[in-house]
């Protein structure tokens, strides 16, 4: 087993580096985008580009990247956006929209959406069984997007019930206060909902597909022979074997909130990590864009890990990494 | 040996005789009709009630985006200003409420006015129906808000235009030969409340807080502020005259009005634009999904977003199919170091999101490929994975089975065992891969284009993508106009479902032992 996660954390972090340092060669085969700004900036960027050798053969710069990664884990300054100011500590500054809006989301999904898939299980092949799963169809297929321009428009446009964007976040004050405080929410709800209907959707799916085979299955007429009522055994049996499955999906969801996701930021304006990463294209910054880039990669990575490590603990008779 | 072998042994041959000669011996034919792998699976399919309303969708969506733009009067490349935001418009004759380009307004007396007026003078009403008026207390006033049902086509009302002696010649001759006036009188421009709004023809209040309202003479009319003069010594029109001009009956009085004014370059007229665009175009401005910011016929441009979309994925899909199906198949037959090292590629390859390499090639190729080429190699580089995946696992399966030894044994050759052996087997996961992977192609393209980290928003080189008609879309929310938004969403929405619904009927269908198993 440790030897397994050794294994596969060793992997994944060499597919890290070959990915930045493909990403970072690529990069700097594009021309350095010029500077703009006031004249001190202009003089702070330019004599950190001297400092951190931009002006050096690429190969010489990739290795002066690495290093400067390894030893201090330094990725740079704003040079376009956020200018002379530590990539890292905006990226900080950043993240606690992003968690917030996605952490919402997911405590209202998670038991919504295995409620209803249990629900579908129970009553599986009657009305409210066909009602859910097509419902779970059309949210699972409609980006997310499409429902947040719909509920944009119904309850921020037309019926006014919260503003079109989020409450703006004053970066000098504690950002995470800010995010998970009571008014914050309150104006979050339309982008909470947006990504909540697709989640909900997929638990709903996941649920309902494992739980309606566990059912079947000859431990569950066992267990009602045994004289437990349906209700009794469905939750002691069927949904403990079911979470096998659902446990790790949770788990891969709680790690992806940190990647949260671009376009519903955009669309209400949060000033989270996605807005950031999709500015820094639009205005090729590109500090921000390989560390977005790199933090991005990593969370994929470890969520994938993570997901398949989690087997293992839940249900023992799963042995990872076993040939 | 035993005896009795022995003795069948020495038995012999000419004591051999045929039982029968003159029948042929074989299997008997079988009664029923073959039925084929696709047959079958096409048969499952089509039981499938889900998937066929897919498929009749995506087939729907598929003539919709052929069809459209032929059919469409206007060209992706179109856009007239003056009909910018205008409302669905189903037909050019379309009343009662409902999809005929007009909307409920609720203004003050200014502008009710205004939209009033462009109906008095032209008989073609902005202002379609009423509803009549309510009190409301703004800043501590009362004011009267006015609620009707404005017709956003024709209240775009009137032009100046600046034409040559010969365009405004060419004009009075078409207004001679249809009987339809479209040149109405010039305005005295210092009198005017804008003066590069033709709509203020009549007197207005200029100041205090009733600016913008009428005056009105002893009857309630709207008093004009037409130029006059005799037609003499305005000798460049001579042709229909609007109702109530002293003109009609003597074209010498100097009370006649006048159609135009002298500029540089020829004569500025006003002109009713609804007629002088019908003069122009020869068809009536008639937008059925409405008209963008920038007066763009926004059913055209849906239909070729589709279009794109369509051509984008299906293209992408079928490449990566070929690529991965090589792939996989090369990893799964010959397994071991070179399916370590492959997978190994492919992992890599696996791990960056789609975002980055979108945006990286985007930059590098986006000048020498084309922004599309850039986005279809930015699909081909990856897209692939999940493809070679399923391959090389159909491969494992059946590599090892007896049939493939045994063809091996009679000497067949690997390219052989691969083709005829094995894929077929395969075959059926092969598509429901590609299939699944279309939905998740139009998704990416669109949200790229969405967020305009890849500028696929070019219509005058016939480029457009439903992901950057939401972004138009989206900005016109604030300002009222939803229908922007809503066809491309309602299209892209359309579009995500039918091709899931399709493809997870296409799964069920080559493998019925995976129904109700998602993915």
């Amino acid at each position: 087993m440790v030897k397994y996660v050794i294994k596969r954390l060793l992997l994944a972090a060499l597919t890290l580096f070959v990915i930045m340092s493909m990403c970072f060669i690529l990069i700097k085969l594009l021309p350095l985008p010029a500077v703009t700004g006031s004249e001190a900036t202009v003089a702070i960027i330019e004599a950190r580009r001297e400092a951190m050798g931009y002006y050096l053969p690429i190969m010489e710069q990739f290795f002066l990247f690495w290093q400067r990664i390894f030893t201090s884990f330094d990725w740079g300054i704003g040079e376009s956006m956020y200018q002379t100011q530590s990539v890292l500590e905006i990226i900080g500054q950043k993240l606690p929209a992003t968690i917030g809006v996605n952490v919402y989301s997911l405590i209202f999904s998670i038991p919504i959406g295995i409620g209803l898939g249990i629900f579908a299980a129970v009553k599986k092949n009657k009305w409210q069984d066909h009602t859910i799963s097509t419902l779970v169809m059309v949210f699972i297929s409609v980006p997310s997007f499409v429902l947040a321009f719909i509920i944009q428009y119904v309850f921020c446009y037309k019926l006014g019930w919260f503003g079109l964007h989020v409450n703006r976040v004053d970066s000098t004050m504690n950002v995470w206060a800010q995010i998970f405080s009571p008014s914050m929410f309150v104006s979050m709800i339309p982008a909470i909902a947006s990504l909540a209907f697709g989640t909900i959707a997929g638990f709903t799916r996941y649920t309902r597909a494992e739980l309606s085979e566990v059912l079947t299955s000859d431990y569950m007429l066992l267990a009602r022979t045994k004289g437990l009522t349906r209700r009794q055994a469905t939750i002691r049996h069927a949904l403990r074997n079911a979470m096998v499955v659902i446990f790790p999906m949770i788990l891969g969801q709680f790690i992806s909130v940190l990647a949260g996701s671009l376009i519903i930021e955009q669309i209400f304006g949060i000033p989270g990590i996605g807005a950031l990463y999709v500015n820094s294209i639009t205005v090729r910054d590109y500090n921000f864009f390989m560390a977005i880039s790199a933090f991005y990669t990593a969370i994929g990575l470890v969520a994938g890990i993570v997901i398949d490590l989690s087997y293992g603990f839940i249900d023992p008779r799963i042995r990872i990494g076993a040939k | 040996m035993t005896n009795e072998t022995q003795n069948i042994m020495d038995i012999p041959a000419e004591k051999f005789a045929f039982a029968q000669t003159d029948k042929k011996l074989g299997d008997k034919k079988l009664q029923t009709k073959p039925v084929s792998y696709m047959r079958d699976a096409w048969r499952r399919f089509a039981k499938n009630k889900s998937s066929i309303v897919g498929m009749v969708i995506i087939v729907f969506l598929l003539l919709f985006s052929l069809i459209a733009p032929l059919v469409s009067q206007y060209s992706v490349e179109y856009s007239d200003g003056a009909y910018r935001n205008v409302l669905p418009k189903i037909s050019a004759n379309a009343d009662g409420g409902f999809w005929d380009g007009t909307e409920r307004y609720e203004s003050n007396l200014a502008t009710y006015q205004y939209n009033i007026a462009i109906g008095v003078e032209s008989g073609r009403e902005a202002v379609k129906k009423e509803y009549g008026t309510s009190t409301v207390v703004i800043e501590g006033e009362e004011t009267t808000l006015y609620s009707y049902r404005r017709d956003t086509y024709n209240a775009v009302g009137y032009m100046f235009q600046t034409l040559t002696y010969d365009q405004f010649a060419a004009l009075q001759e078409y207004q001679n030969s249809t009987g339809i006036q479209i040149v109405y009188p010039v305005v005295d421009k210092d009198a005017m409340l804008s003066s590069s709004d033709a709509n203020y023809w009549y007197q207005t209040v200029s100041t205090g807080a009733h600016r913008g309202e009428a005056m009105l003479d002893e009857n309630g009319d709207f008093i004009p502020l037409y130029l006059t003069g005799p037609a003499s010594s305005y000798d460049r029109y001579d042709s229909l005259r609007i109702a109530g001009d002293p003109g009609i009956d003597d074209p010498e009085s100097e009370d006649a009005y006048r159609y135009y004014r002298v500029v540089q370059g020829g004569v500025e007229v006003r002109v009713l634009y609804y007629e002088y665009y019908v003069y122009q175009h020869g068809f009536e401005p008639v937008h059925i999904f409405g008209a963008t910011g920038t007066g763009a016929d926004l059913f055209t441009l849906v239909a070729s977003g589709t279009q794109f979309s369509f051509l984008l994925a299906i293209g992408v899909s079928i490449v990566n199919l070929i690529i991965g199906a090589i792939y996989g198949a090369i990893e799964g037959f010959y397994g071991g170091k070179i399916d370590l090292v492959m997978e190994r590629i492919a992992d890599i390859l696996n791990g960056v999101p789609f975002m980055i390499v979108a945006v990286l090639l985007n930059m590098h190729f986006a000048e020498t490929l084309g922004v599309v080429g850039a986005l279809i190699f930015a699909f081909v580089l990856t897209g692939w994975i999940g493809t070679a995946a399923t391959v090389r696992m159909q491969f494992y399966r059946y590599k090892k089975q007896e049939y493939v030894l045994a063809a091996r044994t009679l000497g067949a050759r690997d390219r052989r065992l691969i083709m005829k052996h094995i894929y077929p087997n395969a075959l059926g996961t092969i598509i429901t891969s590609a299939a699944l992977y279309i939905p998740s192609v139009i998704f990416s393209e669109t949200s790229l284009a969405y967020l305009g980290i890849i500028n696929l928003n070019n219509p005058s080189e016939g480029l457009i993508s439903l992901g950057s008609l939401l972004t138009t879309g989206q900005s016109a929310i604030s300002l009222g106009f939803v229908h922007i938004m809503l066809f491309p969403a309602i299209v892209i929405a359309l579009l995500m479902i039918s091709f899931n619904l399709f493809g997870n009927g296409l799964r069920d269908a080559f493998n019925p032992s995976l129904r109700g198993a998602d993915s």
